[in-house]
């Protein structure tokens, strides 16, 4: 078990940025998952914690010491990839037992013939045959151990990758985005089977996923990467209740969070869309702001009044329990999406006014460059080191 | 590992590369060597690359007029391109057949195509010969393009890509009211144009080369192909006559050579794909 | 759409009804299928028809000799020389363009400098007139004036005339084939390293299997096998097929030191004029390839289905 440091890691490819000075602390036993959309550098930076890249500056630390200058197999991490990467020729079971012959016996002993003869072969390799057999029990896989990769389905090749990965009791467990090949079903099954491993092993896990339903599921926190750089790092109820900027608040939530120009007007005052808004916060008159409202922080009002927005319903769109309205509101060329209960739908129809009121305790400020305007503004920095 | 291993590694990598790759090449830079050279110096005991005494232009007209060199070559483009516009125009339209419309047969005659691809052409030589003779057209370009205008590799080839066309194109097509045989030619075939290169220079190349055909049918110089010339030449007075002979040699090799460092990719991509017939 | 429109549309898009559409079919496919019946398949069923004749060509007489010729063959040192060249000079340069083209194809890969330009030179002789080069090698083989035999007695290795060696024949042929069929190998597994996934090196890298020799045996060598099987098929197909460096060089001399299959097929049928005997030896070789074609398919198959 350890944590890892990483300090001011920096890299390019040519002479395009990837990764640009990031900076961050991941706890001993934590889940801690790099989230961000595809080219952001999250795989990269998770190869480097690797050792399968190298970066231009900055430095790795595991467990508090220097893991720089250390190949990949020294680093004491294992990892498991988005293609799974098994050998397609072993067994499973050799697949699961190979980084531990790696490690444990020499590479004379590891020759076909020769090695069966030298002393201690037989015993190391038992006693590897054991850990395999327990790992594949416990991964539910023991009666795949004599199969090939190629005979079995995606959710099992997953497993085997998992399994190869834990034989060895690594001190961190790296994931690159090893869920994305499954189907949606056997994504949600796998997304809990994951987050009951680490659960029991606790050992540090880095989760690389492009998915923020994963990312909110399964993590104790979440490091946002945009550009190459760190948005936000913080529990996934901070992130989205939260959000450092703009850019995060619009990555997480479905629907996507809605946003509208503003105009302060002073006194705690926003026109916005036509209407005037009553917000506690000390804005001062003039600058044009965004305000961002998440679907659920709007309700249906009968009227007019305080606090609501007026416009036209578009359409609306049934999910089950909830149903998305979309209207039309002056100042936005995109619809406003309001998460209402279903009951309503017998009284709204397409082309009426609605008036939808705003929580004024969920809405969300962002200066014109997309920073978070308001009171807890201290939390996001206090979060990028561990909490212990 | 370290940058000096690296680099120890690389310069490793180098040397061997370099070795193996002026054997290979050898028997090329020897050709163009002795095809400069003077009779004299071929028979000197020390080699250089390059002569003493500059004899380029006389090994090369010699090779140009004792033999009927140009004539070779000539005969290599006529049989070369009548074989490739030939096995175009008629596997074509069989490609498109087999890919995209359904009528009975048609996997009987797919089965065919198979088995054309599956049978060396030598072994068909001698009936092939037969025909020929009742056709009457031994020793004519007729005999060195007739066997080869049907390519059952290349109705194989493009078929594979026109299956690989979605449907809807040739839907939207006959929208258009082109007709079967225009949708072959000004759809299919322009957008399978990679296919269509590699099936050309395999076609090419191996006519170019070819020995065992034209050696059965062609007996006078007037209708030889490159690579049958170059022998016959060499068997006959030039025998002995090592300069022009080489400098012959190398203009045979010549055009495939120029052509393949032109479009080296196309050439390699096209004759692995021809190397699975 | 009305449903009036769309039947049109419907029509249209399947060029009428089906008898419309088989017709287009062999129209398209006509003159191929003539031309694959007059040019392949009725010549197959000639060949196999000859083959049982003792038919000389030209004769005017030919009379059925059932299974005669082939039990000839078995019969005839001549034959027999040719089956045994052929092989001995296949288990020459199948083994040696296989490892020489895997070796190459590593070491060209193991850097990131001139892999096309040597990927190029190495190429070069697959593409250029075998006949032509036949000739030019004939001359590096000269016995008083040739390199190589020059370079040989320069650094006191024994000097021969190579091509009119019983002994030595059939190694310099094998040279020359493989000399040939080098690039072949290369590039075809120069795709195949290309096609191994990045994620099992990493993958080889993190298990601690980092070393040269470890990488090289735990995902290089196996990902190769199927191409390498390929390859082999390939390479083999060519070397039973070699014609031209005999025909050029030796004439199958000394003796019968280098007569191999196509040039015993060619003998037999074209100067000999054994039309009949010629045609058997064409059978033979026929089954030979279709043996090895179908290995190859199957190959193809598998690997088609087990990425």
């Amino acid at each position: 078990m350890a944590s890892v440091s990483v300090r001011g890691v920096s890299k390019s490819f040519g002479s395009t940025p990837i990764i640009d000075g990031i900076s961050l602390d991941i706890c001993d036993g934590e889940f801690l998952t790099l989230l961000g959309p595809s080219g952001c550098g999250k795989s990269t930076l998770l190869r480097i914690i690797a050792g399968l890249e190298r970066q231009d500056c900055g430095t790795i630390e595991v467990a508090g010491s220097k893991v720089d200058h250390l190949r990949p197999k020294r680093r004491d991490v294992a990892m498991v990839f988005q293609s799974y990467a098994l050998y397609p020729h072993l067994t499973v079971s050799e697949n699961m037992a190979l980084p531990l012959r790696m490690r444990r016996l020499s590479a004379l002993q590891r020759l076909p013939v020769i090695g069966a003869l030298l002393p201690n072969t037989h015993s190391v390799s038992a006693e590897i045959k054991t850990e395999v057999a327990r790992a594949a029990k416990a991964l539910g896989i023991d009666h795949l151990l004599a199969r090939k990769p190629g005979q079995l389905s995606g959710g099992q090749r997953q497993r085997v990758a998992v399994g190869r990965a834990m034989v060895r009791h690594p001190a961190v467990f790296l994931m690159d985005e090893p869920l994305s090949n499954l189907d949606a079903k056997l994504r949600v099954q796998m997304r809990g089977e994951i987050k009951e491993l680490h659960r029991r092993i606790g050992v540090t896990f880095v989760y690389v996923t492009h998915d923020q339903t994963e990312a909110m599921t399964m993590s104790d926190r979440i490091a946002v990467m945009l550009d190459g750089q760190l948005a936000q790092v913080a529990s996934p109820q901070q992130i989205y209740t939260s959000p450092a900027d703009r850019r995060v608040a619009e990555l997480i939530g479905a629907p996507k969070i809605n946003l509208l120009e503003a105009t302060p007007r002073g006194e705690g005052l926003l026109a916005v869309a036509g209407s005037t808004l009553a917000l506690d916060s000390k804005l001062d008159g003039g600058n044009n702001i965004t305000l961002g409202i998440r679907p659920e922080s709007l309700q249906f009002a009968e009227r007019a009044g305080l606090n609501t927005l007026t416009g036209r319903l578009r359409y609306v769109e049934h999910v089950g329990a909830d149903l998305f309205a979309h209207v039309d509101v002056p100042g936005s060329s995109e619809p406003l999406v309001a998460r209402l209960p279903v009951e309503l739908a017998s009284s709204l129809q397409s082309d009426q006014s609605v008036h939808l009121r705003v929580r004024r305790e969920q809405a969300l400020l962002f200066s014109a460059d997309g920073r978070r305007l308001s009171e807890g503004d201290d939390q996001f920095t206090q979060l990028r080191s561990c909490a212990g | 590992m370290t940058l000096h291993m690296k680099i120890l590694a690389g310069v490793v990598r180098h040397i061997i590369l370099l070795t193996t790759g002026s054997l290979v090449l050898a028997p090329f830079i020897w050709m163009v060597s002795l095809s400069l050279k003077p009779p004299a110096e071929l028979f000197s005991s020390s080699f250089t690359l390059l002569p003493e005494h500059w004899f380029a232009v006389e090994n090369y007209t010699k090779a140009l007029t004792a033999a009927p060199l140009p004539r070779f070559m000539l005969n290599g483009v006529i049989v070369c391109a009548a074989i490739l516009l030939l096995q175009i125009i008629i596997c074509a339209p069989a490609a498109y057949a087999l890919a995209k419309i359904r009528f009975a047969g048609r996997e009987v005659i797919f089965g065919m195509v198979l088995i054309g691809l599956l049978i060396p052409h030598q072994v068909l030589a001698l009936p092939l010969l037969i025909l020929c003779y009742w056709l009457g057209i031994l020793n004519t370009y007729a005999a060195l393009i007739f066997p080869f205008v049907v390519s059952p590799f290349g109705i194989f080839l493009l078929r594979q890509f026109f299956t690989s066309i979605p449907d809807d194109i040739i839907h939207a097509a006959r929208l258009d009211g082109l007709s079967e045989l225009s949708i072959v030619w000004r759809i299919m075939l322009p957008m399978s144009l990679p296919a269509v290169i590699a099936f050309s220079i395999v076609s090419v190349v191996s006519h170019w080369n070819d020995l065992f055909w034209p050696l059965l049918v062609v007996q006078t110089q007037d209708f030889m192909p490159p690579s049958l010339g170059i022998v016959t030449f060499a068997n006959a007075e030039a025998g002995n006559d090592y300069g022009p002979l080489m400098a012959g040699a190398t203009l045979v090799v010549a055009p495939l050579v120029i052509c393949f460092f032109a479009a080296q990719r196309w050439f390699i991509d096209g004759l692995t794909a021809g190397s699975v017939k | 759409m009305t449903s009036e429109q769309s039947a049109t549309v419907d029509r249209q898009l399947r060029i009428d009804t089906g008898s419309a559409e088989t017709l287009a079919g062999y129209a398209l496919i006509g003159p191929a299928l003539v031309l694959i019946l007059v040019l392949f398949i009725l010549p197959t069923g000639a060949v196999l028809a000859i083959a049982a004749t003792d038919w000389h060509l030209g004769a005017k007489t030919l009379s059925f000799i059932g299974a005669a010729n082939f039990t000839s063959l078995l019969a005839d040192p001549a034959f027999r020389a040719a089956l045994f060249n052929t092989a001995a000079y296949s288990l020459m340069v199948v083994p040696s363009t296989l490892v020489l083209g895997l070796s190459l194809a590593l070491l060209i890969e193991s850097g990131k400098t001139l892999r096309a330009f040597y990927r190029a030179i190495h190429f070069l002789p697959f593409m250029t007139s075998l006949a032509a080069m036949a000739i030019v090698w004939e001359m590096l083989l000269h016995p008083t004036i040739g390199l190589v035999n020059q370079v040989f007695a320069a650094v006191g290795l024994p000097t021969a005339n190579w091509l009119r060696g019983e002994s030595t024949v059939l190694p310099i042929l094998a040279v020359i084939g493989t000399w040939q069929s080098l690039g072949l190998a290369l590039v075809l597994f120069l795709a195949g390293l290309k096609a191994i996934p990045q994620d099992l090196y990493d993958a080889a890298d993190i298990d601690g299997a980092d070393g040269v020799l470890d990488r090289l045996r735990l995902v290089t060598l196996p990902s190769l096998a199927p191409v390498s099987l390929f390859v082999l098929i390939v390479v083999t197909l060519r070397a039973f097929a070699a014609f031209d460096i005999i025909q050029v060089l030796t004439r199958g001399g000394p003796g019968d030191a280098s007569v191999m299959l196509l040039y015993a097929l060619y003998r037999e049928s074209f100067e000999y004029f054994r039309t009949g005997y010629g045609a058997a030896i064409a059978v033979v070789f026929l089954v030979i390839v279709i043996a090895l074609a179908t290995l190859q398919a199957r190959v193809v198959n598998s690997r088609a289905s087990h990425p």
